[in-house]
């Protein structure tokens, strides 16, 4: 296991996704000492308004990540509808309107395999529920980066078919319910 | 962090594409670039970005299929028809008053934004004193903005944008199908200058009253954002109008201060009186 600290950390969710997030989330304090990013397949109307949403009911920021944005600790980035979006190793978001990835824009494998390559080893990639198979691959090029991975177990899961996917390219990932998976990501803040 | 062996082979790949070829892709946003470049690899079978280095520079075949995976081609007519609404709402009663327009599609890639704009223009009265130049790097692209004609299947889709965006007319006006493709009006590309040109590399060629440049910017890094709307603004006359992507903002531009927040949330910009 590697020494190096995490660094960031990756979410992705489809049906079900907003109920298992604000789960997620609304544990970690505004101070949380990372920044978070999330892919929410959300149905190809232009306008979203998930992170509003999510903005309301969590104490960590949360907004729709932009163009050439760099990091900050304590928000939660969340790819905006009908762009994939993608991390640099400069720390700052891409965005790109290129070809939906398994009918999915955003795609989170799009933005797990960009995170494993800029964050290596110091990332945390977490799958919850969806019905389909997108992050699977994404979560694999996580671990073979040297990062961790966290799947929602799947039979807690409003839809289990996106954590099985995950399961099956990822076997060695750690399966926990969402009350598990923010206890989790506080302590890889290094909070109590 | 310091950079592994891909990322190295893909610095040199770049700087060789350049050298040989002056497409210059060192200053784009690396991670989508990276990953459109790995899927190449592996169309072309190499397991290195060296092998395909070697490749590109002693095969002349290969720079333009490697050019499909280097630069975006998706796009849509009237896609995100809420700009072309306020394109129609705001910009065209202004461009009314003037005698003759000049409008720039840069990054044009197949057309379809293009087309976009001459239906719109034709609409609105002001096709007859229009001249449009459509503009993009790759070659492919071009051909099919000129040719004009696309998959039957997406037409669905083109429709209904268009409607959204306040079409006046209906789009099977603009074209006809054949041989399993829509065809549109060659009378609307009668007034379209299409040209080779790189934001990265080239000038100023026109004055224009209005550029449309929508989901070209993403691509590019901070520093290359900054030249292409340098370009702009130079070529704009006073009060010209820039259209950007929805997701595409000048807010952290060296230029900001050369436009107005036009209409804010369609992201079109106006070009200040002064300067
Ligand atoms: C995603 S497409 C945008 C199509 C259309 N404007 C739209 O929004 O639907 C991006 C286009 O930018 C072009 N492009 C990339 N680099 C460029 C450059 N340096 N100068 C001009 N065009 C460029 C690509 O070839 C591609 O056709």
């Amino acid at each position: 296991m590697s020494t190096r600290p995490i660094e960031a950390i990756v979410i992705g969710a489809s049906a079900g996704a907003l109920d298992a997030l604000t789960q997620v989330l609304t544990p970690l304090p505004a101070d949380y000492p990372l920044p978070l990013l999330a892919v929410v397949h959300l149905p190809a109307d232009k306008k979203s308004i998930l992170a509003e949403l999510l903005d309301m009911k969590c104490r960590l920021s949360v907004k729709e990540g932009e163009d050439k944005e760099p990091l900050a600790a304590g928000v939660v980035y969340v790819a905006p509808p009908d762009y994939h979006m993608l991390v640099e190793k400069d720390g700052t978001l891409s965005l790109s309107s290129e070809e939906p990835v398994l009918y999915s824009r955003p795609s989170i494998d799009v933005l797990f395999e960009s995170a494993a390559d800029a964050f290596g080893p110091g990332l945390v990639g977490v799958i919850l529920t969806g019905a389909n198979e997108d992050g699977a691959h994404g979560l694999a090029t996580i671990r073979e980066a040297g990062g961790r991975c966290i799947v929602q177990r799947p039979h807690n899961a409003y839809a289990s078919t996106m954590p099985l996917a995950a399961l099956q390219t990822c076997n060695d990932a750690r399966t926990m319910s969402l009350p598990e998976i923010a206890e989790f990501l506080k302590e890889a803040g290094g909070l109590p | 962090m310091s950079d592994n062996t891909d990322d190295i082979e893909l610095r040199l790949l770049l700087d060789a594409i350049f050298r040989k070829y002056h497409y210059d892709f060192r200053g784009y946003s690396m991670a989508s670039i990276k990953r459109r470049l790995l899927h190449a690899r592996e169309k072309f079978g190499c397991g290195t970005f060296s092998l395909l280095q070697d490749k590109v520079l002693h095969d002349p075949t290969v720079m333009p299929e490697l050019l499909t995976y280097l630069t975006v081609q998706v796009s849509e007519l009237f896609r995100d028809p809420a700009y072309f609404r306020g394109i129609r709402q705001h910009v065209a009663p202004f461009l009314k008053t003037y005698p003759s327009i000049k409008v720039w599609v840069a990054g044009c890639s197949g057309g379809e934004e293009l087309y976009s704009l001459a239906i719109l223009f034709r609409e609105e009265g002001l096709e007859s004193r229009t001249m449009f130049y459509a503009t993009d790097i790759n070659p492919k692209a071009l051909r099919r903005a000129e040719a004009g004609v696309y998959e039957l299947d997406r037409l669905a889709a083109f429709t209904e944008n268009h409607q959204l965006s306040g079409g006046k007319s209906s789009l099977s006006d603009y074209y006809t199908a054949a041989y399993g493709g829509a065809v549109f009006d060659k009378t609307l590309r009668k007034r379209v200058v299409f040209s080779d040109h790189s934001l990265v590399s080239d000038t100023v060629f026109a004055e224009v009253q209005l550029i449309s440049c929508r989901n070209v910017l993403i691509y590019f890094d901070r520093e290359l954002q900054d030249r292409a709307i340098g370009l702009f603004a130079d070529s704009l006359s006073r009060q010209g109008f820039l259209g950007l992507g929805a997701k595409e903002n000048l807010r952290f531009s060296r230029h900001a201060d050369r436009f107005i927040e036009f209409s804010k949330e369609d992201r079109i910009y106006q070009k200040r009186g002064a300067s």
